[in-house]
């Protein structure tokens, strides 16, 4: 295997969240609709039927492109792709060819750079759907999703290894949820992947004959294909056989790719200008105007942590990960920061822990967003403060957060209907710790004997007594009546 | 009678709608036996629309030219409810849920639809005969073909069985048929009208225009069909003026140019002898002929059937046998041919030498209309280079059929408007006389076209029997 490079492409198809489809006014909301319930006669291609292009979704392909660092064509003109699939329901797809929406970009992945060749707008198909209806097996078509706005981001060949292309498939994923233009689902297909995969030997400049493994729904079957293509391909070289070109699809039950078509039998697209749709333009300043509504992405965020936060990689990366993970340490942070005491970092450092700690942890158990979260940053902000004043414990603090979770209820009403609030008054202390002396007569005097076990149960005593007492302060006055 | 006298009946309630579309039902069936201009014939949508429009006449409101007055759509023009076949046996169940926009705007104004007419199957030919279901005659000559593709709309018109009837033209549809049948025929401006709802030929070639007694009913049409529609990318918005109200505006001192290539070999004698009568006309009424040049017009043929063949190579791609119930041996053999030719065209290997060459020929087309009108207003010459033929004339040979559009294919590729208004007779066969005038100048072109038209009496003359 050290003999080889392993070299992988992928073309990315991300559904893009629009109100209508791609050319025709049918809502594009179709998931879990009645079949065929979505559709008019431009996704249904009646004969006569013409499509508009949707500009929102030409607005949020534009956003793709910035994202991905790609030049923005001015010029976007659709193309006719010829080929017969009965879930196409007009023979052709509308798709752009040599004037793509975006081209040139590139994403960081980890330190190293995969360059993005293209990313171009298109419609998705219908879905068939086969089942036996009386004893007859049947093939149904839905067309809900025909028409549906889909963009396709094609990645140079840069990829080196299954985990990359994992986690070059998941960068995707997060900038498309940074920038709202897709809700990319994988549940719901929002997102699929193909996979050109090849070998060839280490340092040489041709590439290999490449494979490609269409329709991966899931991150982690992404790795299993690609990890598996690899080893079949450098088997058939060890064993002297040669590589075909050809496509195949990743079967989950098998744990294995399997050979769909080759070359030979490989559809001729037919490339040609849609006549029913003249070309859009989008001068400069509108792409300028688009470019200004994209949030800070990613990579930016992570170095403005890094130097404003002073917090380590991986803490960085759990923040950055959501950008409603990161609003809501920021948020917090910014209040946080209005208080006196100690430093801006030492904060951060605070805030995030309790981010990667309790706060993830709860979004986990409860499978929720954090927008979804009852506990607003200023409210956690009074949990952080009550803690900083040694009014609760650090201990009770988790007990009081997840009661914010549950109830949403501000945390001073939590501790008081709780008694969770830790006792510091001296005074009040003080009396309670002279009860508990006159009663313990004997331990007192073994202890002065210097018996140094009576003073832990004199202060578990004490403890009992005066529950919610700060045990520092309890320690220190204890400590002070017994000399 | 011409939309104009029968909007005068209805006006002054000496007819009523439903008793004017009865007329034409009795009409139609009497005469459709002879021609075969209607490929179904809708009685009860007819009587219905007709009981709106009486009520809206009764509302003494007011009311357009076309209210109540019926008319018959090429079966390429998609409507709600009603078969819609585009002449093809693939289509032959197909009953659209939705209309085309065209067809909209004609309900909108309470016009009465009696049916809908023959043409070439998805409009493929000169002479209706491509028609999967009857050939449509000629009312001049019964022998001969009415042309086409609109072949059903201009018989009907001609025959007298509607006032009026919508047709499309992607190379010379609605002006070829038109000639042949002695109507008037008007292929609009690119964008102008609607494509919505037009089974489409060739897309960036299709336009739908009135055939009509007169030109002024061709105006009075427009006006109703012409204007943005947000469902076709490709219709402009642009002002629409009141086309029927500037008509009689002349042609004193507007230059006709001729082009000299319209003259060469290849036009019958006999067509040529009218069509210098006609401008011989022309140059009486004020109107300067000049000589001008389309210097690519011999590129048009072939440009033309790469780029329309291309377009419908996708277009019918859709009739996969799936879902519209019927497989594609039910492709007529000129439908089968095109979607070959187009098919070679667009394939790898082919596309750069085919496709992209023609796109880029059509573009200096487009030049050559745009040269020529810097110094004239209008072009003229015969609608078509040879006369109404016989039956089975043409079939045989494609390529003598495809010659057949030689002096209307061009306007199609550049995009422009142009018109077929009755030009004379020869041995009592119609010629029409083609005018033709640069984008978005339908105006003008109606002013031309109407000013020749009163000046003679071709327009009056009826082909007997009907």
């Amino acid at each position: 295997m050290n003999n080889y490079d392993i070299v992988i492409g992928l073309e990315i198809h991300v559904q893009l969240k629009t109100e209508s489809k791609m050319f025709c006014s049918s809502s594009a909301n179709y998931f879990g609709e009645k079949p065929n319930s979505r559709v008019c006669p431009t996704c249904l291609a009646l004969p006569g039927a013409l499509p508009v292009t949707n500009r929102q979704a030409m607005e949020n392909a534009i956003k793709v492109g910035l994202a991905l660092n790609c030049k923005i064509n001015n010029f976007n003109r659709f193309d006719r792709k010829s080929y017969f699939y009965p879930d196409l329901p007009k023979g052709f797809q509308i798709s752009q060819f040599d004037l793509p929406v975006a081209k040139d970009g590139f994403v960081m992945v980890g330190e190293r750079k995969i360059r993005i060749n293209r990313a171009h707008q298109e419609e998705d198909t219908g879905k068939l759907i086969h089942q036996e209806i009386v004893g007859d097996k049947v093939s149904l078509i839905d067309f809900n999703r025909s028409g549906v706005p889909l963009i396709e981001i094609v990645s140079e060949p840069d990829i080196t290894s299954a985990e990359e292309a994992k986690n070059y498939a998941k960068k995707i994923h997060q900038l498309m949820r940074y920038i709202g233009v897709a809700d990319v689902d994988m549940e719901k297909a929002g997102m699929r992947f193909d996979a050109n995969v090849s070998i060839k030997p280490k340092g040489e400049k041709e590439l290999g004959t490449k494979v490609e493994i269409k329709n991966i729904n899931s991150f982690t079957f992404l790795e299993k294909a690609v990890n598996f293509e690899v080893a079949r391909q450098l088997r058939a070289i060890d064993s002297g056989e040669k590589i075909i070109q050809e496509t195949r699809g990743w079967i989950e039950s098998k744990g294995e790719t399997v050979s769909q078509r080759t070359k030979e039998t490989s559809p001729d697209y037919r490339y040609f200008p849609d006549p029913d749709l003249p070309p859009l333009n989008f001068d400069s300043e509108e792409i300028e105007t688009i470019a200004k509504t994209l949030p800070e992405l990613p990579d930016a965020k992570t170095s403005r942590f890094e130097q404003d936060y002073h917090l380590n990689p991986y803490e960085i990366s759990v923040l950055v990960e959501d950008q409603n993970v990161a609003n809501w340490f920021e948020e917090t942070l910014n209040i946080y920061s209005k208080t006196q005491g100690i430093s801006k970092t030492e904060k951060a450092k605070i805030v995030s822990n309790w981010v990667q700690g309790e706060v993830m942890r709860v979004l986990k158990e409860l499978g929720i967003s954090i927008w979804e979260l009852k506990v607003e940053p200023a409210s956690f902000t009074e949990l952080l403060l009550m803690i900083d004043k040694n009014r609760v414990s650090k201990q009770a603090a988790k007990q009081v957060f997840s009661e914010m979770v549950r109830t949403g209820e501000m945390p001073e009403k939590i501790i008081k209907d709780l008694k969770l609030e830790q006792v510091s008054d001296v005074l009040e202390l003080g009396t309670t710790i002279e009860e508990v002396l006159a009663d313990n007569q004997k331990a007192v005097s073994d202890y002065k004997a210097g018996k140094d076990s009576s003073f832990d149960f004199l202060f578990g005593q004490v403890m009992r007594r005066a529950k919610g007492a700060n045990p520092t302060a309890l320690r220190e006055v204890l400590k002070e009546k017994l000399k | 009678m011409t939309i104009k006298e029968l909007h005068s009946k209805l006006k002054t309630k000496q007819i009523s709608s439903s008793e004017l579309t009865k007329e034409a039902l009795e009409k139609i069936e009497k005469g459709n036996s002879k021609v075969a201009a209607f490929l179904s014939i809708t009685p009860e949508v007819a009587l219905e629309q007709a009981k709106h429009a009486d009520a809206l006449i009764a509302s003494e409101k007011e009311v357009c030219w076309l209210t109540g007055i019926p008319f018959g759509l090429k079966d390429v023009i998609v409507t709600e409810g009603i078969t819609t076949t585009a002449a093809s046996k693939i289509l032959e169940d197909f009953t659209p849920p939705y209309s085309a926009t065209v067809y909209e705007n004609l309900k909108s104004v309470k016009g009465v639809l009696v049916g809908k007419l023959n043409c070439d199957e998805f409009a493929m030919g000169a002479s209706t005969e491509n028609s999967a279901y009857v050939k449509t005659k000629n009312p001049w000559d019964l022998e001969r073909v009415p042309g086409g593709s609109s072949g059903g709309s201009a018989a009907a018109v001609s025959a007298g069985l509607v006032p009026y009837a919508l047709g499309t033209d992607t190379g010379g549809s609605i002006r070829q048929p038109s000639s042949f049948c002695s109507v008037v025929g008007l292929k609009p401006t690119y964008g102008r009208v609607s494509r919505y709802g037009l089974i489409p030929l060739g897309n960036s070639l299709d336009q739908a225009g009135p055939i009509t007694n007169s030109v002024e009913d061709s105006a009075v049409v427009l006006n109703i069909i012409a204007g943005f529609d947000p469902k076709d990318s490709t219709s402009v918005k642009k002002d629409l003026p009141d086309y029927s109200k500037n008509l009689s505006k002349g042609i004193k001192e507007l230059k006709f140019g001729i082009p000299k290539e319209y003259l060469a070999e290849g036009v019958d004698p006999k067509v040529k002898e009218v069509f210098l009568r006609a401008s011989k006309k022309i140059e009486d009424l004020g109107g300067k002929i000049v000589e001008t040049s389309l210097p690519r017009s011999e590129q048009a043929i072939p440009v033309y059937y790469i780029i329309m063949s291309s377009e419908v190579s996708t277009n019918l791609a859709r009739y996969d046998g799936i879902r519209f119930g019927k497989s594609r041996d039910f492709f007529g053999p000129e439908t089968k041919r095109r979607i070959m030719l187009g098919t070679y065209a667009l394939s790898s290997g082919y596309y750069d030498a085919y496709y992209l060459k023609a796109a880029k020929v059509r573009q200096l087309i487009f030049e050559d209309f745009q040269n020529a009108f810097e110094k004239v207003d209008f072009i003229i010459g015969p609608t078509s280079p040879i006369l109404p033929f016989k039956f089975g004339e043409r079939v045989d040979n494609p390529l003598q059929m495809y010659l057949a559009d030689l002096f209307t294919v061009p306007q199609n590729l550049a995009g422009v408007p142009a018109i077929s208004v009755p030009g004379g007779f020869s041995e009592g066969l119609p010629v029409g006389l083609q005018i033709t005038a640069n984008h978005f100048e339908e105006e003008k072109l109606l002013q031309a076209a109407y000013a020749f038209e009163q000046a003679t009496d071709f327009h009056k003359q009826k082909p007997e029997g009907f």
